[in-house]
């Protein structure tokens, strides 16, 4: 870890960035478009939109995502793209690395960080 | 609780999934673990004994990986209903031990906070501490214990140090009181609010890594990279192949020896009769044709036990996602479906990880058509007797290449039902894919011996009581009636069997099967390699030609026939052992009836092609 995104953690973590979340709403900027390399941090959740083929319903789908760490607030960068499709995307999640498919990746509101590469 | 004396308490082990968990089960009981089945449910409960410092001998459960108490899959319901006391017919921890990375604290953190709700005393056992003060991960252990209120113990399972001290805690909390039990299944929100708790401790006292893990980064570079990964994995389910069949042969010749030589040595004892037909037909051969299995299915077991522990599954399931998904399935079919190349019975077992009931019993049911390992001695009979061997296209052998064409119809056929299921019946409903890649990790010989030694286990006592006991049904329908005195023919044509098989034979006519076929089919409903033993017989004492069973084959078998009969080994449900394992995984006779009969279906749609068309090219 290099030693600006361990400060981008503790700002991440010292802002849970609600408001930002409410104030961007369904309009941001979604984990699933983002291509390898790209990282930023989770802004917040937006299941309802996202899912209308999923086994389980909006609320499970959003406890799962927290579960496995996508909180508001948490740093993420894309590690990997599977190799159909570019499709599931592996993350690096905090101190963590999650596997995910694009579907699941789309209820997931981010912000990139400006030296980051772009969509 | 508190009034007991508690002499033999109840340990449970609860942890995030490849937390070292199962490791330090092994650690503290040694290999002396049981498996039996939790009543009701299908999953397995590993429980050992251990004697504390104080000297209590306690019971001690490895209770399945989860990240919360709110289950998501059988497995970890079994763990919600286990700590909680819920389980019926089980009675609650003593103790709990959550067992964590200690290199990956945070997700950990968060369990243990649900943990600390349940209303049973708490130890928390920093495991793979080692692999912690390596990377530099400083931990204020001190201030843990006092933020949590609870003890911590570190430990290193894969080299047994710290397991006295995790002992000595629970001699200390037997009895304690430990408030009331306030558990309840998290809304999102107290999820959000029990991260930020677990942040806000993480951040406290754990500092990050000096030298962080760079290996798991390095090795994903490759091993996930869209084709150097899928090359590898390639490559590696190649090794695994080549291995499970040709170097588990020398071993199951050996088994196979010592029971025919058991056998004979039966037969030179014993006076002929039914005792002795019971003894050496029946009981040892029955059980001989399953147990030589043994040496393929610990080989696969190796591989997938060595490639678990080191972190590589996850990456598999990664890697193969997509294709599975387009089958409607989930990255995690990969293993079930992976595993029923040996045998069916273990990979319908390995579906407990997925945690879609439809996904899971999607890929039960598809399962049984990927190639098992049963079907090698009857692919390899008729291949031999009735495809020439020779080079075709320059480089290719022909028989080889008709081996691979029978496993290739198998994946395809069970990707194909899987599709069906999910995209025809059960429209719609797909399961998130969301796993952690756990960092990877030098796996540790003792564990993977431990669970070797556990598989074997688990399948010798299958084929003691299931198989053995499907073996004697077998034999008594082959054996009585017996034949009349002076009768001409083998004597299995005038058994129950005899008479089943030229009462099916008819049916079985327009795929070209003989009476003889048919027959075999009967006793091979067993195992499906038992049909190879009945033709033998069969043609041994029928034809009373000499030279080999393939031989003999060749001189009575149409092409057309040959060809037929292995379709038909592609789809048939020819196996109870298969359909019992799906009744006691399913809770229910509805599934296996459904498999038995789209299998069925499946089978003589594929003969009845295969027949009339290789008919009408001139091989009938």
């Amino acid at each position: 870890m290099t030693e600006a995104s361990a400060i981008a953690i503790e700002l991440g973590q010292a802002f849970p960035s609600v408001p930002a979340c409410e104030a961007r709403g369904e309009s941001g900027l979604r984990l699933g478009k983002l291509r390898r390399g790209a990282r930023g941090r989770v802004i917040g959740i937006a299941v309802a939109s996202a899912h209308t083929r999923n086994a389980v319903d909006p609320h499970e789908l959003e406890r799962r995502l927290l579960e496995m760490g996508f909180v508001e607030g948490a740093r993420f960068e894309i590690l990997h793209e599977g190799p159909v499709r570019r499709d599931p995307i592996a993350v690096r999640l905090d101190e963590t690395r999650v596997a995910l498919r694009r579907r699941e990746a789309h209820a997931l509101i981010v912000e990139i960080d400006t030296d980051s590469p772009t969509a | 609780m508190s009034d007991v004396v508690h002499p033999n308490p109840l340990i449970a082990l609860v942890g995030n999934p490849n937390s070292g968990k199962t490791a330090l089960f092994n650690a503290l009981t040694g290999a002396r673990a049981k498996v039996a089945n939790y009543p009701g449910v299908t999953v397995e409960k590993k429980i050992g004994q251990v004697t504390t410092p104080a000297g209590r001998r306690a019971a001690i459960v490895d209770l399945p990986g989860t990240y919360s108490l709110r289950a998501r899959s059988p497995d970890e319901e079994v763990t919600r209903d286990f700590v909680l006391g819920r389980l019926k017919g089980e009675a609650p921890p003593d103790v709990i031990v959550c067992v964590a990375d200690a290199t990956n604290l945070r997700m950990m953190l968060r369990l243990l906070l649900e943990l600390k709700q349940v209303g049973r005393p708490v130890v928390l056992a920093l495991n793979m501490f080692d692999i912690a003060e390596r990377q530099g991960i400083r931990i204020d252990l001190e201030g843990l214990t006092q933020e949590l209120g609870v003890p911590i113990v570190t430990t290193v399972a894969v080299r047994k140090r710290g397991l006295a001290n995790v002992l000595a805690e629970v001699d200390r909390l037997i009895g304690a009181h430990a408030g009331e039990p306030s558990w309840h299944e998290p809304s999102a929100d107290e999820i959000r609010a029990a991260h930020r708790d677990a942040g806000r401790i993480h951040k406290l006292y754990v500092k990050p890594p000096l030298r962080p893990d760079s290996w798991t980064g390095r090795l994903d570079g490759v091993l996930l990279h869209p084709v150097a990964g899928t090359l590898i994995l390639l490559a590696i389910l190649f090794l695994m192949f080549q291995a499970v069949f040709s170097w588990a042969t020398p071993l199951m010749n050996l088994i196979d020896a010592g029971f025919s030589g058991l056998g004979q040595a039966i037969m030179a004892t014993l006076p002929p009769g039914l005792l002795r037909s019971f003894l050496v037909d029946g009981l040892i051969s029955g059980v001989g044709s399953v147990v030589v299995f043994l040496p393929q299915i610990l080989i696969l077991f190796f591989f997938i036990i060595l490639l678990e522990d080191f972190g590589y599954m996850a990456r598999a399931a990664f890697l193969m996602d997509k294709v599975m998904g387009a089958a409607g399935l989930h990255g995690r079919s990969f293993i079930p479906l992976l595993s029923s190349f040996a045998c069916a019975i273990p990979g319908i077992m390995a579906a407990r990880v997925i945690d879609n009931k439809r996904d899971r019993f999607a890929t039960i049911l598809a399962a049984p058509l990927t190639t098992c390992s049963a079907r090698i001695p009857v692919y390899t009979l008729i291949i031999s007797a009735f495809i020439p061997n020779r080079v075709v296209w320059g480089f290719a052998n022909l028989q080889g290449l008709v081996m691979f064409g029978l496993y290739s119809a198998g994946i395809i056929g069970a990707l194909t039902v899987a599709f069906v299921i999910r995209r025809i019946f059960w429209r719609g409903a797909s399961e998130p894919f969301l796993i952690e890649l756990p960092a990877y990790k030098v796996p540790d010989p003792m564990n993977l011996l431990n669970g070797l030694l556990l598989r074997a286990k688990i399948f010798l006592r299958r084929a003691g009581t299931i198989i053995l006991s499907a073996m004697v049904v077998v034999w008594f329908l082959s054996s009585f009636p017996a034949a009349p005195a002076g009768a001409s023919g083998p004597a299995i044509n005038y058994s129950i069997a005899g008479m089943l098989g030229h009462f099916i034979a008819p049916l079985l006519a327009p795929i070209g099967f003989s009476w003889q076929m048919t027959l075999a089919l009967i006793p091979g409903m067993a195992a499906r390699e038992v049909a190879v033993g009945v033709l033998g017989t069969v043609y041994a004492i029928g034809g009373g030609h000499g030279g080999t069973l393939a031989n003999v084959l060749a001189g009575q078998w149409s092409v057309a026939s040959a060809l037929s009969f292995l379709a038909w080994y592609v789809f048939a449900p020819q196996c109870m052992s298969t359909l019992g394992v799906v009744k006691r995984e399913t809770n229910s006779w509805r599934w296996p009836i459904i498999m038995f009969c789209y299998m069925l279906a499946l089978a003589y749609a594929a003969s009845f092609a295969v027949y009339h068309i290789a008919a009408a090219l001139g091989a009938g």
